[in-house]
C-alpha cells in the first residue's frame, strides 16, 4: 500500500512545485552534489540552522523559514519557534512558509505548532504554507493539544510536615502488625513441617547454611580477632594506671562472651547475608518467580522464607562460638605481648572470670537474632516493588532494621539476664 | 521489489541506495558455541528490514552485536558508514544518538515515570527547555498511542503493550535515523500489533526512519516490512521482499513461510499484497 502511496505523493509534489521532489525527510537537497556522504550529521549541518525571514505584503505577512527545523538544534529550534510568534504578533494573518526548509522532524514540527496555536490565540490567523506531503504528515501528526502537566497544589509547609510526620507513625504500626502476622506464618509453616516432615527442604538448608554460615567464616574470625586485641589492649592500657593489668583478662573474657562475640556476628551477618536474602528475594518478586510459586500451589514461606530462617538460626550460633574463640585469641596474643601476660597465665585467669554462664549467655542470644534478621530480610524482600529503587530501598530498610532490632534485642536481653542474675 | 518502491519515493538520490547497516563476515561466539558465523547483511536507508530466524538462532545476537552490546569475535560492522570499533570515544557517543533501540522487554527505567524515561535521552543529550521537553514527551506518547494520563505512571503500572508503546517513545525520544525493534509486536493483541506496524510504517515514512525489526509476526512482515533477512546456521540464508521469500527453494523459507500459520495467513492475505508491492 505504501509504495503506491508515495507515488501518488511524488505526482502531486510534481504538481504542486514543477520540479522534481527534493527528497527531504533526510537528504538534503544540498548534499547531493556533495563529496563522499559522510551520514547525515554532515549534511544536518549544511542544511544550516533554523532561520527565518519576513515580508509584509499587505495585511498578509509571510515568514520564510529555511534551514533544519530539527531537535539537534537544541535551544535554537525553540528560540527561532518564539520568533515566529513575536514576528507574527500585531498582523492580522501570518503565513508561514514551509517550501525552503531543509529538514524537519517531530520536534520542529511540534515548535511549529506551538508557535501557530500561540498567534491563533493572539488572534492571528497563522497558517502554513509549501510544506512538502511528509512535512504536512508530520505537522497534522503533531498538531495535538497538549494539556500542561498538573500543578500540585500548593500546600502549608506546617501541614504537610504533621501529614509526613502522622503518615510515618502509622506505617511503623503498620509494620509492626506486618511483622507480627510474617512471625505467624511462619511459625505456622514451621508446625505444618513438623507436622509433615516431607515438606521440609533439606538441600536448600544445607546449602543456605554453607552460603551463611560457612562463607562467612573467614570475616567473622578477621573481625573477631581484631576486636579482641583492640580490647585487650585498651583494657592493659587503662587499667596499668591502676596496676590492674591483669584484670584485663576478666575484661576481654566477660565482654567478649557475653556481648561482643554474638554482637558483632550478627552485626555482619545482617550486612552480610541479609542484604543479600532481601536482594534474592526482592529479585523473584520483581520478575514474578514468587507468584509462580504460589500458582504451583507452593508457600513461598516454606519454599523460601522457612530454609533461610533456619540456616540462619543454625549459623550464627555456631559463628558465635568461633567469634568467641577468635576474639579471646585475640586477646591472648595483645595481653602476651603488649601487656606481659604468658599464655598460660591468661588462660588460668580466664578460667577464674569466667563461668559456664558467661558464654552460654551470648551463645543463647544468638538463635534470636538470627531469628530477627532472617524475619525482617525475607519480609522486606516479599515486600519489593516492580522497580530497581524499590528493591534498593528494601535491602537498605532490611539491613538498617536488622541491626537496630539486634542491638535492641541485646539491649532487651542484658537487662533480662541481668534480673534473674544469670 | 522494494528497489522500484523506493526508487520511486526517492527518485532525486542517486541510484545507488545508502547503506545505513553493513555487517560484513561477523563471528560470534559463545565459547565453543559459534552463534554468528560469517554473516553479512547490509540495511539500506529508508527501508524496513524485517529479520525472521528461528529461536536460539541468534536474531538477538546479531542485534545485540549490532549495537555493540556485545563483543565479536572477528568481522567488521559498519553504521551509517562508520566502523564502531575505529571511532574515538566522543564520537562514537554522537553515532549512538543517531539510533533508537525498542528492547524486547521494553528495558524502561523502573524508577522514573514514562515521561521522565522519554525525556531521559533528551535530557541527557540536548540542551531545551523543560516545557519543550513535557511538550515533546506528550507528542511522543500521543504518537505512540498511549494516553497522557499514562506520563506519570511508572513502569510497573502499565500493561504489557503499554510498556513497548512507551519503550517505543522512549526510542523515538531524539528523532533517530535508525530503529532497532526487538520484537515489537510480541505480547500484543492483533489490534494492538496492527496498530503498532502502521504506526512504524507512518513513521517511516514521515521521519524517512530505517527500521531494523526482529520479529516473529508474520503479519508484519507483511505489511510493513520492504525487505525481509532470514537468518539460519549463524548465515543470513536469504534476503529479499517477501514476495522472494515466499517464492524461494530454500527448506527452512519454505518451512518458515509455508508452514501451517504461514500459509493460512498468505491464503488469507494473497489478494492483498498487490497493492503493497508493485509489479
Amino acid at each position: 500500500m505504501r509504495s503506491t502511496l508515495a507515488i501518488g505523493e511524488d505526482k502531486t509534489i510534481r504538481k504542486l512545485f514543477g520540479h522534481a521532489p527534493r527528497f527531504s525527510a533526510r537528504p538534503a537537497p544540498a548534499i547531493a552534489r556533495n563529496e563522499p556522504r559522510r551520514g547525515v550529521m554532515a549534511t544536518e549541518l549544511e542544511a544550516g540552522p533554523p532561520e527565518l525571514s519576513r515580508r509584509d505584503s499587505g495585511d498578509v505577512r509571510r515568514i520564510a523559514l529555511t534551514g533544519a527545523w530539527i531537535l539537534r538544534a537544541s535551544r535554537l529550534l525553540e528560540r527561532k519557534a518564539d520568533e515566529i510568534i513575536s514576528q507574527g504578533r500585531g498582523a492580522r494573518a501570518v503565513v508561514v512558509d514551509m517550501s525552503a526548509i531543509a529538514n524537519l522532524d517531530t520536534a520542529g514540527a511540534l515548535a511549529l505548532n506551538r508557535a501557530r496555536n500561540e498567534l491563533v490565540r493572539a488572534g492571528v490567523a497563522a497558517s502554513f504554507e509549501g510544506a512538502r506531503p511528509e512535512h504536512q504528515i508530520l505537522i497534522k501528526q503533531t498538531a495535538i493539544e497538549i494539556a500542561p502537566p498538573p500543578r500540585p497544589e500548593p500546600t502549608n509547609l506546617f501541614v504537610d510536615l504533621l501529614a509526613d510526620l502522622g503518615l510515618s507513625v502509622v506505617n511503623a504500626l503498620r509494620e509492626y502488625y506486618r511483622g507480627m502476622g510474617f512471625l505467624g506464618e511462619f511459625i505456622a509453616a514451621i508446625g505444618r513441617i513438623l507436622v509433615r516432615p516431607d515438606l521440609f527442604r533439606g538441600t536448600s538448608l544445607v546449602y543456605q547454611i554453607e552460603m551463611f554460615g560457612f562463607r562467612s567464616i573467614p570475616i567473622i574470625v578477621l573481625i573477631n580477632l581484631a576486636v579482641g586485641a583492640i580490647v585487650a589492649q585498651q583494657g592493659i592500657f587503662q587499667l596499668a594506671r591502676f596496676g590492674a593489668t591483669i584484670y584485663s583478662v576478666d575484661l576481654i573474657g566477660i565482654l567478649v562472651l557475653r556481648e561482643l562475640g554474638v554482637l558483632l556476628t550478627s552485626i555482619m551477618i545482617a550486612g552480610r547475608s541479609g542484604s543479600a536474602i532481601t536482594a534474592e528475594i526482592g529479585s523473584m518478586k520483581m520478575r514474578e518467580e514468587i507468584d509462580a510459586l504460589r500458582v504451583m500451589g507452593l508457600s513461598p514461606i516454606e519454599v523460601l522464607v522457612v530454609p533461610r530462617v533456619l540456616a540462619l538460626i543454625v549459623s550464627i550460633p555456631l559463628l558465635t562460638f568461633i567469634a568467641d574463640m577468635a576474639a579471646l585469641f585475640g586477646g591472648l596474643l595483645v595481653s602476651w605481648g603488649y601487656g606481659d601476660i604468658s599464655p598460660t597465665t591468661f588462660l588460668v585467669l580466664l578460667k577464674d572470670a569466667i563461668g559456664v554462664n558467661t558464654f552460654l549467655v551470648g551463645l543463647i542470644k544468638a538463635p534470636f537474632m538470627a531469628l530477627v534478621i532472617g524475619l525482617i530480610s525475607t519480609e522486606d524482600g516479599l515486600a519489593t516493588l516492580g522497580s530497581a529503587e524499590s528493591l534498593g530501598r528494601q535491602v537498605t530498610a532490611a539491613v538498617v532494621k536488622s541491626i537496630f532490632m539486634v542491638i535492641i534485642l541485646d539491649g532487651l536481653f542484658a537487662m533480662f539476664f541481668a534480673a534473674i542474675h544469670y | 521489489m522494494s528497489d522500484h518502491a523506493n526508487a520511486a519515493r526517492e527518485p532525486a538520490t542517486t541510484s545507488a541506495k545508502e547503506i545505513v547497516i553493513s555487517v560484513r563476515d561477523l563471528v560470534v561466539q559463545f565459547g565453543e558455541h559459534r552463534v554468528m558465523d560469517g554473516l553479512d547483511l547490509d540495511v539500506f536507508r529508508g527501508e524496513v528490514l524485517g529479520f525472521v530466524g528461528g529461536s536460539g538462532q541468534g536474531k538477538s545476537v546479531l542485534m545485540r552485536a549490532i549495537l555493540g552490546l556485545l563483543r565479536k569475535r572477528s568481522g567488521v560492522i559498519r553504521l551509517f558508514g562508520q566502523d564502531r570499533d575505529a571511532l574515538p570515544p566522543r564520537q562514537l557517543r554522537a553515532l549512538e544518538q543517531r539510533w533508537g533501540v525498542l528492547f524486547q522487554n521494553g528495558a524502561l527505567f523502573s524508577g522514573l515515570t514514562v515521561r521522565q524515561n522519554i525525556q531521559m535521552p533528551m535530557r541527557e543529550n540536548r540542551n531545551i527547555s523543560q516545557r519543550f521537553m513535557d511538550d515533546l514527551a506528550m507528542l511522543k506518547l500521543d504518537l505512540v498511542g498511549l494516553p497522557p494520563d499514562s506520563a506519570d505512571k511508572l513502569p510497573a503500572e502499565l500493561s504489557g503493550g503499554m510498556v513497548k508503546r512507551a519503550a517505543l517513545a522512549r526510542a523515538l525520544a531524539l528523532d533517530p535515523e535508525l530503529v532497532f525493534l526487538d520484537e515489537p509486536t510480541s505480547g500484543l493483541d492483533p489490534i494492538g500489533a496492527a496498530e503498532f506496524d502502521e504506526l512504524i510504517g507512518t513513521l517511516q515514512k514521515t521521519l524517512g526512519l530505517t527500521v531494523f525489526m526482529v520479529t516473529h509476526d508474520l503479519d508484519s512482515l507483511y505489511s510493513v516490512c520492504d525487505r525481509v533477512a532470514a537468518l539460519s546456521g549463524g548465515k543470513v540464508i536469504g534476503v529479499g521482499s517477501m514476495r522472494e521469500m515466499l517464492a524461494s527453494d530454500q527448506p527452512w523459507l519454505r518451512a518458515y513461510f509455508h508452514g501451517t500459520r504461514g500459509s493460512r495467513l498468505i491464503g488469507s492475505l494473497g489478494r492483498g499484497m498487490g497493492g503493497r508491492e508493485p509489479a
